[in-house]
């Protein structure tokens, strides 16, 4: 008998039932919420009459709309704010908990849920959101869905779905100096494309992904979308397990020993079968960067842009030309935060690069923490202090300049290089050029105001 | 959501691969509370240029492109799960959108509200922007009973998929949390065969 993927084990026991030739009620174990993709959905269930099903099981958390700095104030944006008040409203008025501005829990939905012990392996999670692949890291059914799927959820706690394909992304082998996980999925990306996994769920696996850390496993899962792939997700190990052990929605005593039994039987069995089976070898991957507009045009930062019909346009929006190397290129904003890379330890690794340093004067480089609790932590280690004294503004959480719609934004025809998840025509403002990197080629580039090279300078 | 079965316009080709949803619709224009009024910012940048004129290369600015049916180029509406993109679309008037691939999140939220994503292989999406090059009033039927792709100017026409659920669904004008509310002691019986949520 063939035997289960890890993808199969977690949808399988989370399936009410299964129409013909169509989806399945697919029983949600948490929802996240925000401000931007909630509001339509909560007017739903107020035409139709209807509460929350299951309100303890969804959390609320303002994010992609919030502002940076000052964040005591009220938002300064007339819209932002009402948007961000509706969501107070409607969390008030159908019982939901809510982690708003000023609450010490606020932050961005994919490191929040992580860092409080609420994504725990074998969950079903879902957030009208596309990044909720993150949740994936820990051995999670993750995705994101829509504003019709969200007000399904409110009201029924399923969503109808369905099984997507199977794939395995396997990474081998060590990685080399100056080299992180955001390196890796911008590696995969580049090779199977933008759409290359779309349809799929996506299992990461092999010995380099089983070394990371659990910051850097969800940086890895968080990009699943970037290719496509409807989740990622990678096996829960001791990594998962001491993570979460003590986080405060963990379970505790007995229960955390009964929870940690069941998600030991988390993995894909051995003669489990995959519709598609990719893999890589960790040395062959080096310090990445993108050269276009979607998260599949990366290259290795020393490489040089490559000539194919399909970049014309992506090259024009760019300012960049076929043949051209980016190493050494100025640039003058560096973004680092998002869901993608916000967590402490990215943090940290910027810290640690800029200690005794100072940016360049022609960058203006903004740090944005993933979370309240992410802020707390780099504080209390001294980050602040470093990051400040390198020149580096660090700011209060949210989703920032990842995506154009709060204050935070890039310029016109200016280059970013960020460590944020999309590259696309005007994600971090309009006619703004992004640069996706690693938060350690992010710092470097601070630091030099030209695309640099970490290895060059560590 | 009102109900769907056979749609009859013109077209608006949109031969760009890789359109994402930032493109659809950008996250500046995302803060609204309510679901009307996206379709004047559907595009935004592609369509207006930075001081707000029209860019007139653009195919929803060409004098004589109009219709209710967009073809586009494969993967469209990838990235972000805004269900904004889909209420763009709709709001601008678009009841179907033809291309040879979808985003998977784009796709459920198109249904969800009524627009039909239906996905023809790229070879004959490839003739069909040649022919609407040459002649853009050229009209296309989209037979949902049927399944069925047809326009005018290419002979043979070409059949789509859709699952039974959805398609009933769009025919009779219902939608999926109507399906779900109905099944709600399924769910609670599903929920007591759990220990722990």
């Amino acid at each position: 008998m063939t035997g289960k993927t890890l993808f199969d084990k977690v949808w399988d026991q989370h399936v009410v039932s299964e129409i013909t030739d169509g989806p399945s009620v697919l029983y949600i174990d948490r929802h996240f919420i925000h401000e931007v993709t909630s509001p339509q959905a909560f007017d739903g269930l107020r035409n139709r009459g209807i509460g929350v099903f299951r309100p303890k099981q969804t959390i609320a958390t303002a994010d992609h709309n919030v502002p940076t700095i000052d964040q005591h104030l009220p938002i300064r944006d007339k819209l932002s704010r009402f948007q961000v008040q509706k969501l107070t409203e409607n969390c008030q008025e159908f019982g939901v908990e809510l982690y708003g501005l000023g609450h010490k829990y606020q932050g961005i939905v994919h490191v929040i849920g992580p860092e409080l012990g609420i994504t725990q392996p074998g969950m079903t999670i879902v957030c009208g959101d596309s990044h909720t692949s993150t949740h994936g890291a820990f051995g999670a059914v993750a995705f994101g869905i829509g504003t019709s799927e969200v007000e399904q959820v409110l009201a029924t706690q399923c969503v109808l779905q369905r099984k997507p394909k199977k794939m395995k992304i396997e990474v081998n082998g060590q990685l080399g100096r100056g080299v992180l996980s955001k390196d890796i999925i911008l590696y995969i990306a580049s090779k199977i494309s933008t759409s290359g996994a779309t349809g799929h769920f996506i299992e990461y696996t092999g010995t380099t992904i089983k070394e990371l850390s659990m910051e850097a496993r969800m940086t890895i899962c968080n990009m699943s979308i970037e290719m496509g792939a409807r989740g990622g997700m990678i096996a829960p190990d001791n990594a998962t397990f001491e993570y979460l052990k003590g986080r405060q929605f963990a379970p505790q005593g007995e229960d955390w020993h009964l929870a940690k039994q069941s998600w030991e039987q988390l993995y894909s069995d051995e003669n489990a079968e995959f519709d598609v089976v990719h893999k890589f070898e960790a040395e062959d991957i080096a310090p990445m960067i993108t050269y276009g507009t979607n998260p599949g045009m990366g290259m290795k930062i020393n490489g040089t842009v490559p000539e194919s019909s399909e970049n014309i346009k992506a090259l024009a929006y760019m300012g960049l030309t076929a043949g051209q190397q980016l190493l050494g290129k100025e640039v003058n904003h560096v973004f680092i935060g998002s869901c993608t890379n916000s967590r402490i330890e990215d943090l940290r690794l910027v810290a640690s690069l800029v200690k005794g340093r100072q940016k360049a004067p022609n960058v203006q480089a903004m740090v944005i923490p993933g979370s309240k609790q992410v802020e707390k932590q780099a504080r209390l280690e001294g980050l602040d202090k470093i990051l400040e004294e390198a020149g580096f503004q660090l700011r209060q959480p949210g989703c920032s300049a990842c995506l154009g719609m709060n204050d935070d934004k890039v310029p016109s025809g200016e280059y970013c290089v960020s460590t944020s998840n999309r590259n696309y025509e005007g994600r971090q403002g309009p006619g703004a050029r992004t640069i996706l990197a690693s938060p350690l080629t992010a710092a470097a580039t601070a630091i030099t105001g030209r695309i640099t090279d970490v290895r060059e300078i560590i | 959501m009102e109900p769907i079965k056979t749609i009859k316009s013109t077209c608006v080709p949109l031969p760009a691969e890789n359109v994402d949803t930032d493109q659809i619709i950008p996250a500046r224009f995302l803060k609204a509370t309510t679901r009307e009024g996206f379709g004047d910012n559907l595009f935004r940048d592609w369509r207006y240029s930075n001081n707000g004129d029209p860019v007139p290369g653009f195919v929803l600015n060409q004098p004589g492109v109009k219709g209710s049916i967009l073809i586009a180029g494969k993967n469209f509406g990838c990235g972000s799960s805004r269900e904004h993109a889909a209420w763009a679309l709709y709001d601008h008037g678009f009841k179907v959108v033809v291309s040879s691939f979808f985003a998977d999140i784009f796709s459920n939220n198109a249904l969800n509200n009524g627009l039909l994503a239906v996905q023809l292989p790229e070879e004959y999406i490839q003739r069909l922007f040649i022919a609407l090059d040459q002649n853009p009033s050229l009209e296309a039927t989209v037979d949902l009973p049927t399944q069925q792709f047809s326009m005018e100017g290419i002979e043979e026409p070409a059949s789509f998929e859709i699952n039974k659920h959805k398609k009933s669904c769009l025919l009779q004008g219902f939608d999926d949390i109507d399906y779900l509310l109905s099944h709600k002691e399924q769910i609670k019986s599903y929920e007591a065969t759990r220990t722990t949520v």
